[in-house]
């Protein structure tokens, strides 16, 4: 079975089609990329795959649940790192994961474990006990995304998860993701090829709302006849452009 | 379990935040204190502790729609209700998440007045646990309006509709601070087809002991209540709902 698996997903604002007609499998265990610019279509995309979102048209499953008809099943399965740090600011660092292990319906001992054990994947321990509007924000992106994995989510989607952090901050993340890697599946959205080249299994770039190619890195320049992956961005993003 | 855990959150956030206890119980005791030392020197019949705390009580309650409205538009601002929506909690789990914590808050507030009033000199009697229980479907209107607001407008839009047209509203509207028969007309039509001057008589009946003039004001509430809570549910439903920007 299929992680994820798109048919004609549609979703229009009025006048505007913010992602148009997305056919795209992802497999179980894979890191998929999803690049753009601003305005592309990802975040509409991943909003919709969550079930924050309904689509205008076409249906989305995963694991073989549909995000229209069994979004609850959905819900059961994912988990998400929202583009923006989406921390409780008043709890603590430890608060903050027993919070979300419970609203996965953990109990309360076995939330707690899955706490110690986030606290030390994520070198947290040192400030479990500190609010977490008082953590860098480094910090508080990366207890984001151990909120995003403290329900143990068969797929993980990362909206943007390294943006505004310093060079440092980014590698640190980049080292938690890749030993994600192959467990579970991963949807990442990014703005920077690098993180994309580094981390993915595959990638795709979208603009205007198509999804204008898939496949590996290496496979793409090869396409595009590039030798980098921003020169393969930059090609259909721009040729996107032109065509409007 | 789920719900427990959210209501929990809420119940953490609203108490850790220092300005929410200054204005939900430093403020309106202020006021009582106030108010009840113009009394001593100036005696005005309206401000007499027994006619003034229900009053009180009433204007303490209208923070508490500032604080969960508050909370809800914070959450929907950085995307921790997002996050949230992405999860298997229920549209009725987040409803009954944010109000459940702040039933005992709203009544703690209650109690205070009542507890500082006895201290101006309120005389200790059953007909006082009558007025406290009389006053909690004023704190459900309040709560509800909080949940309403949260859900609709922005964080800084809740801050000056909660926290300074419906507090004042409450305040002028009420009865407490002058008697609405002195005015009448038009200014005491309006005061007693909204809720608040209502929940203040239903309050100030019940210390009275005049248990037949209870009913026909506590209707008034309740009825403000019961709309205002199930146009609330179906903003937040619409909201959770809807596309989230």
């Amino acid at each position: 079975m299929n992680a994820i698996q798109t048919v004609n997903l549609t979703k229009r604002f009025k006048d505007k089609t913010a992602v148009d007609s997305l056919n795209i499998t992802i497999e179980q265990g894979e890191l998929f990329a999803l690049l753009g610019v601003n305005g592309a279509g990802k975040t509409t995309t991943i909003k919709m795959l969550t079930c924050l979102s309904k689509p205008t048209s076409g249906d989305a499953t995963l694991l073989g649940a549909s995000i229209i008809s069994k979004p609850h099943a959905v819900k059961e399965k994912i988990n998400v790192s929202p583009q923006e740090t989406a921390v409780a600011r008043n709890l603590s660092v430890r608060e903050n994961l027993q919070l979300i292990a419970e609203v996965y319906g953990f109990d309360r001992k076995a939330a707690r474990s899955k706490v110690e054990e986030m606290l030390r994947t994520f070198s947290l321990t040192e400030v479990s006990g500190d609010k977490a509007k008082i953590l860098s924000g480094g910090m508080q992106r990366r207890l984001s995304i151990a909120m995003a994995l403290i329900s143990n989510p068969q797929i993980l989607f990362l909206d943007e998860p390294t943006l505004g952090l310093d060079v440092i901050a980014r590698r640190e993340l980049w080292t938690v993701i890749a030993k994600l890697k192959g467990k579970i599946t991963i949807i990442l959205t990014t703005h920077y090829m690098e993180e994309a080249e580094a981390l993915s299994d595959r990638i795709g770039i979208m603009a205007n709302g198509r999804l204008k190619a898939v496949g590996k890195a290496a496979g793409l320049m090869a396409e595009t006849k590039t030798t980098t992956l921003e020169e393969v961005f930059v090609l259909l993003a721009t040729n996107e452009e032109g065509a409007r | 379990m789920r719900l427990l855990a959210f209501a929990a959150r809420n119940r953490k956030e609203i108490l850790r935040d220092p300005l929410n206890l200054a204005f939900g119980i430093g403020f309106p005791l202020a006021v009582l204190l106030l108010l009840s030392a113009i009394q001593a020197n100036i005696p005005v019949d309206i401000f007499a502790i027994d006619k003034l705390v229900p009053g009180i009580a009433v204007f303490g309650l209208s923070f508490v729609s500032l604080f969960s409205g508050m909370l809800i538009a914070k959450d929907r601002s950085n995307s921790f209700l997002m996050r949230l929506f992405t999860t298997p909690l229920s549209a009725s789990d987040y409803i009954m998440g944010y109000t459940l914590p702040l039933i005992p808050m709203a009544i703690l507030q209650i109690a205070v007045s009542f507890v500082a009033a006895f201290f101006l000199g309120l005389p200790i009697t059953a007909n006082v646990l009558l007025s406290i229980i009389v006053l909690i479907p004023t704190a459900l209107l309040f709560i509800g309006i909080g949940l309403l607001a949260g859900s609709v407008f922005n964080d800084k839009q809740v801050s000056g509709i909660c926290g300074a047209l419906l507090t004042n509203l409450s305040a002028w509207l009420s009865g407490t601070w002058f008697d609405l028969n002195l005015i009448g007309g038009w200014f005491k039509e309006i005061a007693y087809a909204l809720p608040f001057a209502h929940a203040v008589d239903a309050g100030r009946a019940a210390i009275f002991g005049d248990y037949a003039a209870i009913l026909p004001h506590l209707w008034w509430v309740c009825g403000y209540a019961v709309v205002i809570i199930v146009i609330a549910i179906f903003a937040f439903r619409q909201k959770m709902n809807g596309d989230i920007a």
